[in-house]
């Protein structure tokens, strides 16, 4: 599997922290990590070189998840990036919403590193 | 159809709750931490030098606290991130908080109807002991005593009638 860039939009610096070494424990060669605390630096963070994959987190101060997908859908840049949300948010409602805006992928915390690897792998796989 | 606040009035009583929230902080301990908390069988109040706090509103409101001392803090963090507790200083705060965001959202996801009618605050974390909470919860406390590596730690749900 090629190198690949994440971009990680969490407002804790510390589960930011963990998603990265799940990413890694996946088997993931990370070429670069870009760490976003909120929906409206996760989009600055895309800036002009976008990157492979985002994992995103729902509830954020100044923008939240759903926005950000919503934003990111009218982003060139960011076209064809597989976007999985990690969030404490569990319902169905939620889960619609994220993947009627361009979410590929839902993922619950508490969570494993192994969940992280059944969700991103196959999109990964399927983006090459 | 039952809907779901119909099935939250027959799960609906904080009794009810207790091992639904003992499981949903087994589990975020269990699976973030990758330690186990124990119930303690003779419950110390454990210093409040961290108070962590995640509101509800909506089907249920109320407040879910996690109340423990400095070195706990250090240590939970030192456990998410896989460092050093003596490295971990910076980071007690946001630890202690997420700990408590993903309990609240465990526990809320384990209630019938409750994952839908029920939203989460951002976390808040208090440091320092003097000081007094007041909550406008009046519908009931939940208590739980744990014991984290040998150190008393109680996760509390308050709730609002």
């Amino acid at each position: 599997m090629k190198r690949i860039r994440a971009l990680i939009v969490d407002d804790s610096a510390v589960m930011r922290k963990i998603v990265e070494r799940s990413l890694r424990q996946a088997g993931l060669d990370l070429s670069e990590v870009r760490e976003a605390g909120n929906g409206a630096e996760g989009l600055a963070a895309i800036g002009e070189n976008s990157v492979d994959l985002i994992l995103c987190d729902i509830n954020m101060p100044v923008m939240d998840g759903i926005e950000f997908l919503r934003q990111l859908q009218s982003n060139q840049k960011a076209r064809g990036v597989p976007v999985v949300m990690i969030t404490t948010e569990g319902s169905e409602s939620h889960v619609v919403q994220a993947l009627s805006v361009g979410a590929r992928g839902y993922i619950r915390k508490p969570f494993t590193p192994e969940q992280v690897k059944e969700h991103v792998i196959p999109l990964l796989e399927e983006k090459k | 159809m039952n809907s779901p606040h119909k099935a939250l009035q027959h799960e609906g009583t904080p009794e009810n709750w207790m091992p639904m929230l003992e499981l949903a902080c087994r589990e975020v301990f269990e699976i973030m931490l990758g330690c186990g908390l124990e119930l303690a069988t003779q419950p110390g109040d454990p210093p409040k030098e961290f108070t962590a706090m995640v509101g509800l509103a909506g089907q249920l409101c109320g407040v879910i606290t996690i109340r423990c001392s400095a070195a706990s803090a250090a240590l939970i963090a030192s456990k998410m991130l896989g460092v050093d507790p003596a490295q971990a200083g910076d980071q007690m705060w946001d630890a202690l908080g997420e700990v408590c965001n993903m309990i609240a959202g465990n526990f809320k996801n384990k209630v019938t109807g409750m994952s839908e009618g029920c939203m989460l605050s951002v976390p808040t974390v208090i440091t320092g002991e003097d000081y007094s909470f007041h909550s406008l919860a009046d519908g009931g406390l939940l208590e739980l005593p744990f014991n984290f590596e040998n150190a008393p730690l109680v996760v509390a749900l308050e709730v609002h009638s």
